[in-house]
């Protein structure tokens, strides 16, 4: 494993060689448009769960996964109703059902991050010192419930070294190195499949379970990457690009599931 | 059956200063906020407010009375952070026991169980262990039988309220709660973990019509919990109060936007009719 200059396109994607290094690759897919695909690929494989994307760019994502290849999950309206692919109702889950359901293990989270570190904790707390913090910001909320209980992905829109942090300032998201230090009751449902970026695809299959680049998205280079964050992140020999949205996928992104426009705003390029 | 029915400001004048007060609905939804500026009318302080936060802990921290606070977290919703719990918080004024949501929960049913605690996974290995050297932790006496091991717990404590404060959408005079919306919230739990417990509510109806074609899951709070009932028609305002009416956004906005002792100033300084002609003003100078 070693940094290596661009990336190797063959490993696992169609993604053109040598793609212009704007964010619109040679296919016209936007970076949104990977940013999505990488969010959707969080669920796949998943079963009949809940999905519980947080942020515009997941919640494409989420469904973008249900219409095509994880056509189990289950999706809310972002409050207490559960919501079907054809936009039906189907089911009543309220916060104190769905705190149940965390504990139940059958849901998998993707939430937001305002700091990560290289073993995953998260952070939405505070910046500085807890005790008298530089930068209030929302509180753990469900990270700790989250993280010990069902799998937790992370999806980062602005992917910086303010982010990407050698260590969190408080711990909300338990991370690997925290769960395995407090023991089995920590590590036995703990899981993070994937942190997913503007710049990438990250995952934690490396021996100390550290963080690793495991897509870039076309037009990002492995340079681009590590400039923009604050740890050492384990670089495969052969880093593969995020792979390309089937034209099924992209008229559904595109003219079904975010017409607007709105993911744009939210991943510029 | 009794007859609780009182005015904000009689339910207010029941509390004192140094109580720990539960605060229903969450972040910015369904509020108890017609109470909630009746306790800013008064001089009750030096508050123990446990809350799933939005403005009524934003409001309470601006004005000064909270000495400590209980929360997973402090939001507007639709707007991520709430400015005044931020500002507390960055000025060392507030003391926070910081919990997450689910821990939060089981604090609320332990004290409803009367139950000193309940064990939670949630918690281990994170900061909340951290920043609260007070919670201890409570290993299984059964074996695991998959590991073999005896698991360890977060001991959450139960979080026993002095008076808890909350809004439904109908009630009767004896203090028997509705909500139509979508979402009960824990509004139930915060009453059960309550010493007393204040209803406000859109609208007082009678017991037959209040039952009536209601589906009898929707019949959330219980009178026998219940110590007083405030018939606040908007005393939401400005969180939503789903059917009856929805978030305030422009309003929220300002509140979000405007220095405090200004919006105190002009929203507060009165009882809650006078706030309400101050919203109608303010609305329509917005058009």
């Amino acid at each position: 494993m070693s940094a290596v200059p661009g990336a190797n396109p063959g490993a696992t994607s169609g993604a053109a060689p040598g793609a212009p290094r704007s964010g619109v690759t040679r296919s016209g897919v936007t970076r949104a448009e990977y940013c999505v695909i990488a969010c959707a690929e969080a669920w796949r494989g998943d079963g009949e769960v809940l999905a519980s994307p947080m942020g515009l760019i997941p919640s494409i994502g989420a469904r973008l996964a249900r219409r095509t290849f994880s056509p189990d999950l289950l999706l809310t309206d972002g409050e207490a109703l559960l919501i079907g692919p054809d936009g039906t109702p189907e089911g009543w889950l309220p916060y104190r059902q769905h705190l149940a359901l965390v504990t139940g293990g059958r849901r998998h989270v993707m939430m937001g991050a305002s700091q990560i570190d290289r073993f995953g904790n998260q952070n939405i707390s505070c910046v500085g010192d807890w005790e008298r913090p530089t930068r209030q910001l929302l509180g753990v909320r469900g990270g700790p419930v989250n993280t010990l209980n069902n799998p937790v992905s992370y999806w980062v829109p602005r992917h910086s070294a303010r982010v990407f942090v050698p260590k969190v300032d408080m711990i909300g998201g338990v991370g690997y190195d925290s769960a395995a230090a407090a023991g089995p009751t920590a590590t036995r449902f703990h899981r993070i499949p994937r942190v997913v970026s503007n710049l990438g695809v990250f995952d934690f299959a490396t021996g100390d379970r550290s963080m690793r680049l495991a897509s870039l998205h076309p037009g990002v280079t492995v340079e681009e990457v590590a400039a923009a964050t604050g740890f050492e992140l384990t670089v495969p020999d052969d880093v593969p690009y995020t792979r390309e949205p089937s034209p099924a996928e992209l008229r559904s992104i595109r003219e079904d599931l975010d017409p607007k426009g709105l993911r744009d705003r939210e991943v510029k390029g | 059956m009794g007859d609780k029915t009182m005015t904000a400001d009689e339910a207010v004048s029941r509390l004192e200063s140094g109580m720990t007060l539960g605060i229903g609905g969450w972040g910015s939804r369904r509020k108890p906020m017609a109470l909630v500026r009746a306790l800013l009318r008064s001089t009750i302080t030096d508050l123990t407010v446990v809350s799933y936060g939005g403005p009524d802990v934003g409001m309470l921290a601006a004005a000064g009375r909270i000495r400590k606070l209980v929360a997973p977290f402090a939001t507007l919703d639709s707007i991520p952070l709430e400015p005044h719990f931020r500002a507390a918080r960055e000025s060392g004024s507030l003391e926070l026991m910081e919990i997450d949501e689910a821990m939060f929960m089981w604090g609320l049913r332990a004290a409803a169980n009367r139950l000193p605690f309940l064990p939670v996974r949630a918690g281990i290995g994170s900061d909340v262990m951290r920043v609260n050297p007070g919670l201890r932790t409570v290993t299984s006496p059964y074996e695991d039988e998959s590991t073999g091991g005896y698991e360890t717990f977060v001991a959450m404590p139960a979080l026993r309220l002095d008076a808890a404060l909350v809004h439904v959408n109908r009630a009767d005079r004896a203090g028997n709660g509705r909500y139509l919306g979508p979402d009960p919230y824990f509004d139930d739990l915060f009453c059960e973990a309550a010493r007393t417990a204040y209803v406000s509510c859109e609208r007082i109806v009678d017991t037959a019509e209040l039952t009536k074609a209601a589906p009898p899951q929707t019949l959330l709070i219980k009178r026998l919990n219940v110590s007083g009932v405030v018939e606040a028609p908007g005393g939401a305002h400005f969180t939503s109060c789903a059917p009856d009416h929805d978030r305030d956004e422009a309003f929220q906005r300002l509140y979000a936007s405007m220095p405090w002792p200004e919006f105190a100033g002009r929203f507060l300084a009165g009882d809650e009719q006078a706030y309400r002609t101050a919203v109608e003003a303010w609305h329509e100078e917005q058009t």
